[in-house]
């Protein structure tokens, strides 16, 4: 194994980078699979939910807000994790690198 | 009938959601007279874009350059190209057709079509970028056999983009006809000529540029739409709604429609669009055309802004197609379907509100749509073959980057005919199934193997090749047996299998075809496999000895 491999091993930082990312990016798998599949779940059981007027009398129902809602998580849930990566992951990450040459 | 083929196939229980998000199928459509506006505006592209692919093309020396661009796009440009490679011209016509005939049920799919991408950022994108060079195969092997796991590899990709190809080419054949009154194997000419000279001379540099030229003016057209449609209205979407309902005389176009009823179908569907992103191979391509792992990740979150914002938009545009065309006797045929065959509500509604000069423009970017939609899959198809089959197991890694090159342009020359011969193959066919199996066969071979080779260390060299053909086969048996070709294409009277998209199945079936094959597999290779997975995690995780940009 390549002694800039082993020295990264054996850096303790290496694996708290790996444990907080990786439980981060799980949390918001976890976070997107039960957003999505709430609403779809909710159109396959349920769907005179979703036909609720969203105001007494409006036209627009329930399901519009929450559909655009789903696919406006998705896009904040992508931003959410690229801002943390930015600046902790990437700083950790370039410590771990750089005690390692 | 003014149903689109969409919703014909979603009748059908045929998954088409999975089809518009793939490219789909337009269905049999009558040809038009000739329209100039949108001539003149599409050769204009065109010559724009062979002038790009010639600047491209001196660009290009190295297999790098060809395959990825050098590494040197940047995250925002990426993400651009990768938001053109999702906006098909057959999604965009085909969700605002659903959107315009069953209102609710077109959001349906929008929401399908975006929620993949968070899940490619938090898992797939940063490792691919720092473990690949120019395939998805690249990271599967990296740590794997290479020969028996590249070639497996590379016959899932080719499978993936010869499905993909297929539909998107029926589709290009199909709404060149409706849009510019050319005929049907005229249109594939074109096409198939374009590709092969954007991808064989241009490679990446050329086929990204074009894609993100198109995303631009894809989203620019649908933005004007959409503001047209809503300044009508005051900018109230109450408004729009109402005047809608009011038109169709019934609320039922605000609510969950018959597309979803079945709980299984509807789960077995949504994993197909979640997980077969991350299994797409041109799609991933893209990882590499970037220089870090942080560009990656920013490519990411660009990409899903670009299309969520896009597939919101395709609502607003539908529903302004129901008050603006469906009351037009102009847009109507004598027995109150849309003029042109399906799917042409987006169209109608740009004539609508711009005159023939939008039309022409939106006609013309549709078609660029296509000629950038299939330019990247030509460019992943032969990248599968000169880059995994040539160079890595044909040649078994001796050096043989010049010939490589000449390989991945020949490959590309030869799939751009392929393309052709498939169109011209399946103009009458039913392919409505393709989109779905494409993106099940991605999240069933393709997926499990890229995640599980990144993640878990106890995988081994027998464990992906037998548990990608376990996906990668179950996908296909289980669509056939299925009510898409079963009954619908092959005429029998009640499907074996009776689920319109296989994923949650061949996806189950090929994550623990992998893991059983891997835990049982106790070869000295397994041994060598697991050993290595401490190295390539480190790479994987930090960067470290990762290919990085390089400079021109």
């Amino acid at each position: 194994m390549n002694v800039q491999v082993r020295r990264v091993l054996d850096d303790p930082r290496f694996h708290e980078l790996v444990a907080r990312r990786n439980r981060f990016s799980w949390l918001l798998v976890g976070a997107m699979i039960a957003i999505y599949f709430g609403f779809i779940l909710t159109i396959a059981f349920n769907p005179g939910a979703l036909a609720t007027p969203l105001v007494a009398g409006s036209v627009t129902t329930i399901g519009f807000p929450l559909g655009v809602g789903v696919i406006v998580s998705a896009v904040l849930l992508t931003g959410v994790y690229v801002y943390r990566a930015n600046r902790e992951f990437d700083a950790l990450n370039r410590q771990i690198l750089e005690a390692s040459e | 009938m003014r149903f689109s083929s969409a919703i014909l196939a979603a009748t059908a229980l045929l998954a088409p959601g999975a089809a518009v998000a793939a490219g789909g199928d337009l269905g049999q459509t009558q040809q038009q007279a000739t329209n100039w506006h949108a001539i003149v505006m599409f050769v204009l592209f065109v010559l724009i874009t062979l002038g790009i692919t010639y600047w491209a093309a001196r660009r290009t020396r190295t297999a790098s350059d060809f395959y990825t661009a050098g590494g040197g796009i940047t995250g925002f440009q990426n993400g651009l190209a990768i938001a053109g490679d999702f906006m098909s011209a057959a999604s965009f016509l085909g969700i605002t057709a659903l959107v315009y005939a069953m209102g609710f049920d077109g959001l349906i799919y929008s929401v399908g079509v975006v929620v993949g991408w968070p899940l490619v950022l938090f898992l797939i994108a940063e490792p691919l970028r720092n473990l690949g060079k120019y395939t998805f195969a690249d990271v599967v092997s990296y740590r794997l056999k290479q020969t028996p796991v590249r070639t497996f590899a590379a016959i899932s990709s080719l499978t993936v983009v010869l499905f993909y190809l297929i539909a998107q080419m029926v589709g290009a054949g199909q709404l060149i006809k409706l849009l510019f009154g050319l005929d049907y194997f005229v249109a594939l000419l074109i096409v198939g000529g374009l590709i092969m000279a954007y991808v064989t001379f241009g490679g990446m540099v050329a086929t990204t540029w074009v894609q993100i030229i198109k995303a631009v003016l894809l989203l620019a057209g649908a933005t004007f739409m959409a503001l047209a449609v809503l300044w009508q209205h005051g900018f109230d979407m109450e408004a729009v709604f109402a005047k809608a309902v009011e038109i169709k005389g019934t609320l039922a176009i605000m609510a969950p429609g018959k597309l979803i009823s079945n709980p299984i179908d509807a789960v077995s569907l949504g994993m197909a669009l979640m997980f077969g992103t991350a299994g797409l191979p041109h799609i991933l391509m893209r990882f590499f055309t970037v220089p870090d792992a942080k560009e990656a990740r920013k490519s990411v979150f660009y990409a899903t802004g670009f299309i969520g914002y896009f597939y919101i938009l395709t609502i607003v545009i539908g529903f302004g197609a129901v008050i603006l065309v469906s009351t037009d006797p102009a847009y109507l045929t004598a027995a109150n379907g849309l003029k042109g065959g399906n799917n042409m509500a987006a169209v109608w509604l740009a004539h609508a509100i711009g005159g023939d000069l939008f039309l022409g423009f939106i006609s013309a970017v549709a078609f660029a749509t296509i000629l950038a939609v299939v330019s990247g899959l030509t460019l992943a198809g032969a990248s599968a073959i000169s880059h995994d089959l040539y160079a890595n197991v044909i040649a078994r890694g001796r050096n043989v980057e010049g010939s490589e090159m000449m390989v991945s342009r020949v490959a590309s020359f030869g799939l751009g005919i392929v393309a052709i011969l498939l169109g011209a193959l399946f103009e009458k066919q039913n392919i409505a199934y393709l989109a779905g199996l494409t993106l099940a066969i991605a999240a069933s071979a393709n997926f499990p193997l890229l995640l599980l080779s990144m993640f878990w260390k106890g995988l081994t060299t027998r464990g992906a090749v037998l548990g990608g053909i376990c996906g990668l086969g179950s996908a296909l048996l289980l669509t056939v047996l299925g009510p898409a070709v079963w009954t619908s294409v092959l005429g029998n009277a009640a499907p074996v299998f009776p689920y319109g998209n296989p994923a949650l199945f061949s996806m189950a079936i090929g994550f623990f075809a992998t893991w059983l094959f891997s835990v049982t597999d106790a070869s000295q290779r397994a041994a060598e496999d697991k050993e290595a997975f401490a190295s390539q995690f480190v790479r994987s995780q930090t960067g470290l000895g990762a290919a990085g940009a390089q400079a021109h």
